[in-house]
């Protein structure tokens, strides 16, 4: 049967399309104006070429936000992964303490990042806090507002709190719709615990996976809410990630020009690592046959 | 318009990439074409090969921004280049 082709369809997309445009192109735009500017206010703007992008290149500070970004990124990623999928593994697959599991994973999920902060400051204060009092009375010298690890080990242990549950959901999912008799086959070839993750469950949650880690990729890469509240990126610069160090450059000292020669560099190192994970994602999906 | 900030580079180099933009779809509309599997090994179509060279070239001209002093429209030389290899073995 021959389909028809009807290129009408496209009009469909136009409110995004306009949407999308308001929302994102010409804010870029105009940071892209920006950037090749010099501002003292008042609307008036000076031609400034590429000295911010030179100057941004060479400036030690954006390079080490972009260092911790990075290593912020691989951290929580490392760690949410396979505890998310390791959990997705133990949850019961059906009946009542099936429901139970999704709505506890789901609950941090439901909370606004500015509270998630909030919580964390107030869990991990050593005078009023939860954890950091009893940390401290138990002897250990737990300080977020003074110690540099004690700032990034509470930033990371909040981020896996808040995100971990959508990679186990997710996993869950992809887990939920491998069908039986691929066990069943297992069962009779005698394959291990391990085998069947290696060669049923982890090659068909792998498309998820995927979405999970592009997902959990994103979102660590702009973090601003939760380290802001609960660190302020500090002690010192210690957990001024790039998204904070973009904030402070472009409110809290008006550099436009420098920050917005900061935010399509930052702009573009997005761009790459979404095309090559929607570039795998989409060849996975081929390879699948879907 | 105003608050946008506009300059003349900025409005040319856009007003480029609109072009560019427009002139690959009458292209994709006019002559339609199979994707292919070139050196990435990952399937392309004309308008996946543009995305590379864009992206490839922001890349580029940073690159040559940051480590050699000499004048920027040398990058643009290192990117027709780079346009060609893509379009040619991606």
């Amino acid at each position: 049967m021959n389909k028809t082709v009807n290129q009408k369809a496209w009009f469909l997309i136009l409110p995004v399309l306009l949407l999308v445009a308001f929302s994102a192109v010409i804010p870029l735009m105009t940071v892209v104006n920006y950037s090749v500017q010099d501002t003292f206010g008042n609307n008036q703007f000076f031609w400034a070429g590429l000295e911010w992008f030179e100057q941004m290149l060479a400036s030690e500070r954006m390079w080490d936000a972009l260092g911790r970004q990075i290593a912020f990124s691989a951290i929580i990623l490392a760690i949410q992964i396979p505890l998310g999928v390791f959990i997705a593994l133990n949850m019961p697959k059906k009946g009542f303490w099936a429901s139970v599991c999704l709505v506890l994973m789901s609950l941090p999920l439901l909370i606004p990042w500015n509270v998630v902060g909030t919580i964390w400051q107030i869990f991990g204060r050593v005078d009023i806090g939860l954890l950091g009092y009893t940390l401290n009375a138990m002897g250990v010298d737990y300080n977020y507002t003074q110690n540099f690890y004690a700032a990034w080990i509470t930033l990371i242990v909040m981020d896996v709190w808040h995100w971990t549950s959508l990679v186990a959901l997710l996993a869950y999912a992809g887990l939920q719709s491998i069908p039986d008799a691929y066990y069943q086959a297992a069962k009779i070839d005698q394959a291990s615990r391990w085998k069947v993750f290696r060669f049923i469950e982890l090659p068909k949650i792998m498309g998820v996976l995927m979405i999970a880690i592009l997902l959990r990729f994103m979102d660590s890469f702009m973090i601003y809410t939760e380290p802001f509240v609960v660190t302020g990126g500090g002690p010192g610069n210690s957990t001024t990630f790039l998204s904070i160090d973009l904030v402070k450059m472009a409110l809290g000292q008006f550099d436009l020009g420098p920050a917005a020669a900061f935010s399509i560099m930052y702009y573009l190192v997005i761009l790459v690592v979404s095309y090559v994970f929607y570039t795998v994602m989409t060849n996975l999906d081929k390879r699948d046959g879907h | 318009m105003e608050w946008m900030a506009w300059t003349w580079p900025t409005a040319t180099f856009f007003a480029i990439i609109a072009a560019t933009l427009i002139t690959f779809t009458v292209m994709a509309i006019k002559y339609p074409e199979a994707p292919r599997v070139g050196i990435l090994r990952i399937e392309t179509t004309r308008g996946d090969r543009l995305f590379i060279t864009l992206l490839g070239s922001a890349f580029l001209n940073l690159a040559w921004l940051g480590l050699f002093d000499v004048p920027q429209w040398g990058a643009l030389i290192v990117c027709f280049f780079y346009a060609l290899a893509v379009f040619r073995w991606v």
